[in-house]
């Protein structure tokens, strides 16, 4: 018996090693360009890629605690509430009250808002409207490759109870379930002048020091993948995309 | 020239004043640009903000070394380029750690940042970082071109390679400057500028209306900090050069702030007049436009 189990020891070492794969991820067909394949390089030599694992970071977002002392968080937090980059990404029909902000009439510009074409660059993700299903994995994607610290803005009823796509099977009904909302904007849709209170609504919120989504993100990560994933059933992308 | 500890303090404070007149100038022409389209336009102390607020950033990831070392090559470019060229012509204090040869060292900045981006961007791996470092390397290659030219002629001009002594041929009242004595070379010269100024008609490489702003695209927090800091010294930097070999220098700094205000605004008036241009239609217009200039320029000195 003794020397079974020791032979066991023994052969544990060659034994293949268990893919790490998420259960989910392989019931679904993957898309091409994921699929795990061997690649022979130009000396002959073969090797063994799985997209997911390689390309991708594996590690999931971590809790980033404000590190100075008091006095340079709020003057961070201030430079924060009046710098508010806006990614440029409209999610459903709301995106079409964000423009006439950018033009004369309206003008943001004067109260430190702009738009930034890039997620690395933006600090805050405005859910313009609706999110069907299609585009929480998009909004997704783009969120987590935004930098700590980072706001999300529901604007319109629609992200916060479904609005009058509220039986539609093909919308989320309630944004905070899968992203860190730190304000809604009420009305369908929200007249531009809502828009720039909400805004400043939202720089009061960072002043104040109390618009911390990004760690509320990454502590309850796991919550928020679950709903993510309830409601995403083609999850064919990395768990967190840096 | 000879060294002396005390340079260093002084072109220091060049920088200094450079970075804060590059910022506040900066916002300024965003708020003419914006006025005419009749918007109020960024605060003019806009850019004070962005820039504290992308170093406060908590977060930050890399790809790599040449990631790293883009947004510091570029800076480098632009406080190199600053800090070899005379900025007040006359002063002690700022005339920096210029030398016999600096007018060569310049051309070689001017075109250092670029490379360097590129390297970086490159590493990105972002496809839009790879076409907007494809579309600013040929724009930047072409529009040099002319502008490498203009400082042929006005080297043959004056007989030296030394910026100084440029400016002091340009003494003695308005008619001396080099605007007057060789206007081919000029103008072929700012054509040229308003290539490198990242403003319409020649903006296509970092517009946000176009692929999403080129190189930059995977630069955040502190990466993008480092090459904001160099947006707002570079152009003064290079607009130094042109004051310099074309507007006769200046030899204290009000005169320095309007000369460069009124270089900058050359470009910016350009900027809201005419619609952006597409890269291969710049290349083309560089090359029919501003060579032709730059080459009759040498010829005729």
């Amino acid at each position: 018996m003794k020397d079974d189990f020791e032979k066991l020891l023994d052969q544990q070492p060659e034994k293949e090693p268990e893919p790490q794969e998420r259960p989910a991820l392989r019931d679904i067909p993957v898309r091409e360009e994921l699929v795990p394949r061997t690649v022979t390089a130009p000396d002959g030599q073969e090797i063994r890629i799985d997209p997911l694992q390689d390309y991708y970071c594996q590690a999931g977002p971590t809790v980033q605690t404000p590190a100075y002392t008091r006095i340079i968080e709020d003057l961070f937090n201030w430079a924060r509430a009046e710098s508010l980059w806006i990614l440029g990404f409209g999610t459903g029909c709301g995106a079409i009250e964000m423009r006439p902000l950018m033009t004369p009439r309206f003008d943001a510009y004067r109260y430190g808002i702009q738009w930034r074409p890039t997620p690395r660059q933006a600090n805050l993700l405005v859910i313009s409207g609706y999110l069907s299903v299609k585009t929480l994995k998009r909004a997704i994607r783009s969120y987590e490759q935004m930098q700590n610290p980072k706001y999300v803005v529901g604007l319109g009823s629609c992200t916060i109870n479904g609005g009058m796509y509220w039986d539609s099977y093909n919308t989320i009904k309630r944004l905070d379930d899968y992203l860190p909302v730190d304000l809604y904007i009420t009305g369908c849709m929200p007249r531009p002048e809502a828009l720039l209170q909400g805004f400043d609504d939202l720089k009061k919120l960072i002043r104040a020091g109390k618009a911390e989504g990004a760690n509320k993100y990454a502590e309850n990560f796991e919550r928020y993948k679950t709903n993510q994933k309830r409601v995403i059933k083609d999850w064919d992308m990395p768990d967190y995309s840096w | 020239m000879s060294f002396e500890w005390i340079m260093i303090p002084y072109s220091l404070l060049t920088l200094f004043i450079v970075i804060n007149y590059g910022l506040l100038l900066t916002a300024l022409m965003q708020k003419i640009g914006a006025r005419v389209g009749r918007r109020h336009g960024i605060p003019i102390w806009q850019n004070y903000i962005d820039l504290l607020k992308n170093y406060s950033i908590r977060s930050s990831i890399t790809h790599g070394v040449m990631f790293y070392l883009g947004p510091v090559f570029r800076l480098t470019g632009g406080v190199g380029l600053l800090l070899f060229v005379p900025t007040i012509f006359g002063s002690e204090m700022f005339s920096n750690l210029s030398f016999a040869g600096d007018l060569i060292l310049a051309l070689y900045f001017i075109f250092f940042g670029s490379l360097g981006m590129a390297l970086g961007a490159g590493e990105s791996g972002h496809p839009h970082s790879a076409i907007g470092v494809s579309r600013g390397l040929s724009q930047v290659t072409t529009s040099e071109l002319p502008f490498a030219l203009a400082v042929f002629a006005v080297a043959l001009q004056y007989q030296t390679l030394s910026v100084n002594d440029i400016v002091a041929a340009q003494q003695g009242g308005v008619m001396n400057w080099t605007l007057f004595t060789n206007p081919l070379a000029v103008a072929a010269a700012m054509l040229s500028f308003l290539g490198s100024m990242m403003r319409p008609p020649f903006d296509v490489v970092l517009a946000p209306q176009e692929i999403p702003i080129g190189p930059p695209t995977e630069y955040h927090s502190s990466y993008l900090a480092l090459m904001q800091t160099n947006r707002v010294i570079f152009p003064i930097a290079k607009m130094v050069v042109y004051m310099n070999l074309f507007f006769g220098g200046a030899a204290s700094w009000p005169v320095f702030f309007l000369k460069i205000f009124l270089i900058y605004f050359f470009s910016l008036f350009i900027g809201v007049v005419f619609p952006r241009f597409r890269v291969e239609q710049s290349v083309r217009w560089f090359l029919i436009w501003a060579m032709p200039l730059g080459i009759a320029a040498i010829l005729v000195v």
